[in-house]
């Protein structure tokens, strides 16, 4: 990694950059002004991963915000993955919400583009995307690194920012995706989380190209992981979340299982495919999205091996 | 209508460096804020809104995109498509449409003089310039020109590899 730590440094930075196999989840954002909503989720993942993702407003379904999530983690002293779409917010409420989250010791941010209004429960809502993820990245890294607004404007005290991007190695064109990913890298990603990883053999041949490149090197790779909840959820969530793919032997397998041991199949599938992908060159750690399950993360951490996370 | 020359993304590279020559002596009736203005953006408007849909974001990358326009984007990206695009190559937004950077990229595989500006990264858009001509904006410098803390951000530069046909 050609850039130097920088004091206050991200714990999940240290983490990869000490060469532990990371483990980030997915918190998902209640529809709650009572803050113990946030910190009960927070609480069972965070004594089993190295950074929790406050998800900004989950498929574009409104809940509380990615920022006021963060800001309750970090006074709890958690280490919250600040995630920033541009679906809702302009380029001057992000740079200034970034650098808010700075001020409240955010100091790990996770670049998307986000998924479009018309997957959430508020269709008819404008859509902003006055960036993209690559010039969000771009700008969130200027503020950094150069220390000035956009319009260059000086920022007295520049955020310190661990940046990340996601990737989806499943989506077409499936051959340049990991020059998207290196597009990202050079905009500014330090560690990129990808979506969820159901289709192994895919997403080696996609690391296989990653590490050619040499990108393993110079970002740090989480696989994207989850159990699935039942049969349905997973027909549910390949046919209609965007770009999730799950491969037929996954789905059936969860069909031939009766319906309440479902769940506890859908925990195994995902704690193998774990196992499946720390073999693969270049991942160096998994981020888990239970979505409504994150009591399961625990279990799922602890029996993949992954337990006791460093400190 | 002419989108099927879209199909002819080499074709249309060359057309593009003709069109550019061609424009060159008339430089002088390309004048922003003046009185040819509104014939010019009728021109554009009506020429490329022919063949790309063009949507008159007065910043064209038309050759750094494959020549298919990126406002077609419903999330109108500049930078590639997003990891939403469905298995078959179409958009998450619009089922019926084919996704516009699947087709942007496949293009660009096909232009030989302008085809690795794919890689290119592509600056934050300039909202001013919606609905105003991009060739007068390109005569004056107008749409190259960037908030101050872009233009001063160092940058890594990224190679466009080609890597034969994709979906």
């Amino acid at each position: 990694m050609t850039n130097e730590i920088k004091a206050p440094c991200s714990r999940l930075e240290e983490i990869l950059r000490a060469g532990h196999f990371a483990v980030t989840a997915e918190l998902n954002p209640p529809d709650s002004a009572d803050p113990e909503d946030v910190y009960r989720a927070a609480r069972v993942l965070a004594e089993v991963c190295d950074g929790i993702n406050a998800v900004d407003a989950s498929g574009a379904n409104c809940h509380i915000s990615s920022v006021a999530m963060c800001a309750l983690l970090t006074r709890a002293g958690y280490e919250p993955v600040y995630q920033v779409t541009c679906r809702d917010r302009n380029r001057i409420a992000i740079q200034g919400d970034m650098l808010g989250a700075a001020a409240m010791g955010v100091l790990n941010v996770l670049c998307l583009t986000g998924d479009d209004v018309t997957a959430g429960d508020q269709p008819e809502a404008k859509r902003v995307f006055d960036f993209d993820s690559i010039q969000l990245l771009r700008t969130a890294r200027m503020m950094r690194d150069e220390g000035v607004f956009l319009s260059g404007r000086k920022i007295t005290t520049p955020p310190c920012f661990f940046l990340g991007a996601a990737a989806n190695p499943f989506a077409p064109p499936h051959d340049w995706r990991p020059q998207r990913l290196a597009k990202k890298i050079a905009a500014g990603a330090q560690f990129i989380q990808t979506q969820y990883c159901f289709d192994i053999a895919r997403f080696k041949e996609y690391m296989e190209r990653v590490t050619d490149l040499g990108l393993d090197k110079q970002a740090f790779i989480l696989a994207g992981v989850g159990p699935l909840k039942s049969a349905g959820a997973a027909e549910f969530m390949r046919s209609k979340v965007p770009g999730v793919v799950i491969p037929d032997n996954i789905v059936d397998r969860l069909k031939k299982t009766p319906k309440e041991r479902q769940q506890e199949e859908g925990k195994k599938i995902c704690i193998e495919l774990i196992q499946q992908i720390r073999e693969i060159d270049g991942v160096a750690g998994i981020h888990i999205m239970a979505y409504r399950q994150e009591e399961l993360v625990a279990d799922i951490v602890n029996q993949a091996g992954l337990l006791p996370r460093p400190i | 209508m002419f989108r099927w020359l879209q199909h002819f993304p080499h074709f249309l590279e060359i057309l593009y460096d003709l069109f550019e020559v061609s424009l060159e002596p008339l430089k002088k009736w390309f004048k922003p804020d003046g009185s040819t203005e509104p014939f010019v953006i009728a021109v554009e408007k009506l020429g490329k809104g022919a063949v790309f849909n063009c949507q008159m974001c007065g910043q064209c990358i038309l050759h750094s995109t494959g020549m298919t326009c990126p406002m077609n984007c419903p999330k109108h990206l500049r930078n590639g498509p997003c990891g939403g695009v469905r298995q078959n190559g179409h958009c998450e937004v619009k089922p019926e449409m084919r996704c516009v950077w699947v087709e942007a990229y496949s293009r660009s595989l096909k232009m030989p003089k302008y085809g690795h500006q794919f890689a290119s990264l592509q600056p934050p858009m300039n909202n001013q310039l919606k609905g105003s001509s991009s060739w007068i904006n390109m005569f004056h410098n107008i749409d190259t020109k960037l908030p101050e803390g872009w233009e001063n951000t160092r940058d890594i530069p990224v190679n466009f590899i080609k890597e034969g046909q994709d979906d």
